[in-house]
């Protein structure tokens, strides 16, 4: 495999590391997870969602990946099937080099400290009836450190996250503002020294200025304790702002991954070109009137035959129906290089625009 | 700002940090418990009751097994008997202040075993759902086929009367409401962020269900629980009423309304005062119940 | 809508199948030979050993219970041991008793609740409100049999304006409720049991419209003009599901909790058969009442549920 080209950080430092700088950190492989649907009379399964399907992707060492996609295209369910947090119906994960659930690879245990979560929804994240510098001790706790030294990480963190620990490590959540609640969110999500932090629209409900806010503290995180981040937003300036690759959903699928700047300058997939198009410029001039993308993504219970993009893409032929075009070997990829899913960028597809985009890079 | 001045604020000796006075869940409870006086009131009146069936022994002015021929069904005030004297003669207040012992005892017992069982059951079926919460929640689906009072007269009627078997029919009939009321909060509970957040910490189920479950599922199941004190009262006190309860000399307010049934042509006031023993303990149970639903902020 | 009502249909068989398996579980429960439950302490040992082999009473716990489902089934419930008559006669007999009073209290209950309930919420915080609530907090708060007595004090003993007990001189044989000299037999009955339901809907009445009243929409409905009593009648049609799936509980809960009001007034229905079968252990007749009655509450919840499905347009289109 490719050196990456844009490591942003030396990650040879850290007493963490196994496989080296070259070892991506979470290599996923072939993951999928099917949701099934009960009806009738007696109950029985009739369909399934296909919430994650056949989805993979590597994340390198002290990179950002983004992922963006509409809701419901199953950003939210691989993030938790990522944590182990539901089932999954196939695929694997390489931490560092290591199979995890296998008997000799990385234990479960070893995964969740190596991978924590930032969740969403601040309301519901944090328990309603725990002091928060509880909230923030209960993971390393769990890990079998004394109460003693659980509190006093606490409170390092609490400093580290930008709340003060004597003002803040008593109260209850309903006591503090959204952005403070994230804050809380992400010492929790650090305290067991996670490597990879997976951020499912962690910044999505909070203010514009609070949003600033917390995403400068990300960074300088990012900095400090060598992290390496999955952000997971819908929200594509965000994304723009904190990736170094971005990976596109649709429908359970990936259709494009790249890094940063060649996905916004150059976008492949028309999937990725219409959601960016459909972003809201700072140029009042420049906003769009018509939207690029009409109507609801089709149900993810039967989704479209062929690419599945197909019934709300503008350049739709026959090949389109018939044939799921081929993202290419993700896992085999330079993470400098751009992917997509799509005929018209694939020569001989028999897209009557495939041959005018003979080659990507 | 000039330098000058951000320099002089530097120099400003440094002011304490301000103290934060913390009020846990329980104390913004208290909090707003305090200025409800008819839910405090209620409280006190639950309270003086307990006292005084706690201590009746010593607080009853006579005692409540001595019977007397010549003193049968005296209204109140008569003589040094406050409250008049029964069918046979004996004193109503002292047997009122005895008999709240078992009536009392029948409204908090059962609830408190119903609440710690149906609520063990609830909360299991509702956080690892499946199969185990269809075992739980079905059977549980069964004996909400019968209305309280029937399930009671059922079990109690096939089991004889006695104590023992009212304790343990009412015990019954309240576990399958409370481990309703117990399973729907812990699945709410269960899909909340928090928990996933504990489970991705490596958290045992049991540290979870103890640290961030129960906690949470605690304030609905008890003011659920305080509404089935009263419900559990007239329960009690019914089935005494129709023989299922304590044997006759035994003093309980259910039992003694049974017999003084009889005398209603003969001291109608007297024969209605177990009864309204009961209605103001009841009443008082359900003002209560009211105010800590309002207090804890609890949805119906 | 129609795969609701196929599915309720459905589930409501393994309820009823464990009504059985708690009715059955009943005799076993006792204390005792149940042989001696189920016979009269007069019978014979041949009878017993008769009685025996028809239960199958030799055979293992699960064998037995079908052999006891099938004679339920085709309406067999064993012979009562007090009159040594057949329990099902006599259960359905008392069972329509029971059911008219219970049918004209909660009606009653019902209509009355629903006009106190609306009113308590119109008028929130008033003293009609306080008024309301306090006898609403009374009716769920009152020992049912202890307010049969009182109303009996009353009206029977004090005023002498209704008789105490029974079901008249005629009897429940030819007992009509349109006849007045029949019909006052009905009324402490009715009033005793009317009240709890109506201290229950009340409340869930206010508590309902109280929430309308505070949504958007009807603040949309002023602004659009219409009359408060307009409004209120959208408040309604908005409850009315809820309402009818109460005044269904409250109706199985009557059927099922009259027990003690029957035995006040001596009112022959279920209740007083029931009270009848403890007082002599007449274990047989307690079973087959017990089991008539739960199945009784039941389908009334399942008849509750559909027609809940039917007014419910949110329910109407799943």
């Amino acid at each position: 495999m490719a050196l990456p080209v844009s490591s942003p950080q030396a990650t040879a430092s850290d007493p963490r590391d196994r496989g080296g700088p070259a070892q991506p950190l979470l290599i996923v492989e072939a993951m999928r997870k099917y949701f099934p649907i009960r009806a009738g009379l007696l109950n029985r399964q009739v369909a399934e969602v296909k919430a994650v399907d056949d989805v993979s992707f590597f994340v390198i060492k002290g990179e950002t990946l983004g992922i963006v996609g509409e809701s419901g295209c199953g950003k939210s369910t691989l993030a938790r099937l990522l944590m182990h947090l539901i089932p999954k119906d196939q695929g694997q994960l390489v931490l560092d080099g290591d199979l995890v659930g296998e008997a000799r690879g990385v234990l479960l245990n070893d995964l969740r400290r190596s991978l924590q979560m930032v969740f969403q929804d601040s309301s519901s994240s944090l328990n309603p009836r725990l002091p928060i510098e509880q909230s923030i001790a209960y993971g390393p706790k769990v890990q079998g450190a004394s109460g003693k030294s659980a509190k006093a990480q606490a409170r390092a963190l609490m400093e580290k996250v930008g709340l003060n620990p004597n003002l803040f490590g008593q109260r209850y959540p309903h006591e503090l503002s959204g952005g403070q609640k994230q804050r809380v969110n992400i010492a929790r999500a650090l305290a067991l020294d996670p490597r990879l932090l997976i951020l499912d629209e962690a910044v999505s409900a909070l203010d514009k200025s609070v949003e600033a806010q917390v995403l400068n503290l990300l960074a300088d995180l990012k900095r400090q304790l060598n992290l390496t981040y999955i952000f997971i937003s819908h929200d594509l300036h965000v994304v723009r702002y904190i990736s170094d690759r971005v990976l596109v959903m649709y429908l359970g699928q990936v259709v494009e991954i790249g890094p940063v700047e060649a996905i916004y300058d150059d976008p492949k997939h028309p999937y990725t070109q219409a959601l960016l198009a459909c972003r809201l410029s700072m140029d009042p001039e420049a906003r769009v009137d018509a939207a690029p993308l009409a109507g609801d993504p089709p149900s993810p219970v039967s989704p479209p035959s062929g690419c599945r993009f197909h019934t709300r893409c503008p350049f739709v032929e026959e090949v389109c129906k018939a044939k799921a075009p081929a993202l290419g070997d993700v896992l085999k990829l330079d993470p400098g290089q751009h992917l997509a899913a799509c005929h018209m960028v694939h020569p001989g597809s028999g897209h009557s625009r495939a041959a005018a985009s003979a080659a990507l890079h | 700002m000039t330098d000058a001045t951000a320099d002089a604020l530097r120099d400003l000796p440094a002011r304490p940090a301000p103290t934060v006075r913390v009020r846990g869940y329980w104390g913004s409870v208290w909090n707003r418990l305090r200025y409800d006086y008819v839910t405090l009131f209620c409280l006190a009146l639950i309270l003086v009751i307990i006292g005084l069936a706690i201590f009746a022994p010593w607080v009853a002015p006579m005692d409540p097994y001595k019977s007397s021929m010549a003193h049968r069904l005296k209204p109140i005030g008569y003589r040094n008997y406050l409250l008049g004297t029964d069918e046979q003669g004996r004193d109503m207040l002292s047997r009122l202040l005895y008999g709240g012992r078992v009536s009392l005892t029948m409204g908090i017992l059962p609830v408190g075993l119903a609440t710690i069982i149906g609520g063990l059951f609830g909360v299991v079926a509702g956080y690892f759902g499946g199969a185990v919460n269809m075992v739980i929640m079905r059977t549980m689906d069964i004996f909400f086929a019968f209305p309280s009072v029937l399930l009671a007269v059922a079990i109690s009627g096939s089991l004889g009367g006695g104590i023992t078997n009212q304790l343990l029919t009412l015990t019954v009939v309240l576990i399958p409401p409370l481990c309703r009321v117990a399973e729907t909060a812990t699945s709410q509970v269960r899909n909340m962020d928090f928990v996933d957040a504990a489970r991705s910490t490596g958290a045992s189920t049991a540290s979870i269900l103890f640290t961030h479950v129960l906690i949470n599922v605690m304030s609905p199941v008890l003011v659920y629980a305080s509404t089935l004190v009263s419900v559990s009262i007239i329960l009690a006190s019914g089935l005494s009423f129709l023989g299922l309860g304590v044997s006759p000399p035994t003093a309980d307010w259910g039992l003694m309304l049974s017999t003084l049934r009889q005398s209603i042509y003969v001291q109608p006031l007297v024969s209605a005062i177990p009864g309204i023993a009961i209605l103001i303990t009841s009443i008082a149970f359900n003002l209560v119940s009211d105010g800590l639903r309002q207090a804890m902020d609890v949805r119906a | 809508m129609w795969l609701y009502a196929a599915r309720r249909i459905v589930l409501t068989i393994p309820i009823l199948l464990g009504v059985t398996i708690i009715c059955f579980a009943l005799v076993q429960i006792a204390p005792g030979d149940p042989i001696q439950n189920l016979l009269s302490p007069t019978a014979s040992a041949a009878d017993a050993a008769r009685l025996r082999a028809a239960y199958g009473l030799d055979q293992p716990l699960p064998v037995q219970y079908f052999i006891w489902l099938g004679k339920v089934m085709v309406g067999d419930l064993g012979m009562s041991i007090a009159n040594n008559t057949p329990v099902t006669g006599e259960v359905l007999h008392a069972f329509m008793n029971t059911i008219v009073i219970a049918l004209i209290s909660v009606v009653l209950a019902f209509v009355i609740s629903m006009i106190f309930g609306i009113i308590a919420a119109y008028r929130s915080g008033k003293l009609v409100d306080k008024a309301i609530t306090a006898i609403a907090v009374f009716g769920i708060s009152v020992p049912p049999f202890w307010l049969g007595v009182i109303v009996v004090i009353i009206f029977a003993v004090n005023l002498s304006w209704l008789p105490a007990t029974g079901m008249g001189a005629s009897g429940s044989e030819n007992f009509s409720y349109f006849r007045w000299a029949d019909f006052k037999f009905a009324i402490m009955p009715i009033i005793a049991l009317a009240l709890p339901p109506l201290g229950i809907m009340t409340r869930t009445t206010r508590s309902s419209v109280a929430e309308i009243l505070n949504q958007d929409f009807v603040q949309t409905l002023r602004a659009k003009g219409l009359s408060e009593a307009q409004v209120i009648i959208h408040a309604v049609r908005n409850i009315m599901p809820q309402a009818v799936a109460m005044l269904g509980l409250q109706l199985g809960y009557l059927i099922g909790g009259s027990v003690l009001v029957e035995t006040v007034f001596t009112w022959p229905g279920t209740g007083y058969l029931l009270n009848k079968a403890v007082l002599t252990r007449d274990i047989p007749l307690l079973q087959g009442t017990i089991l008539v009655l739960a199945t009784a509450f039941v389908l009334i919840n399942l008849v509750v549920d559909l027609a809940q499905s039917m007014i419910d347009p949110r329910l109407k289109r799943s």
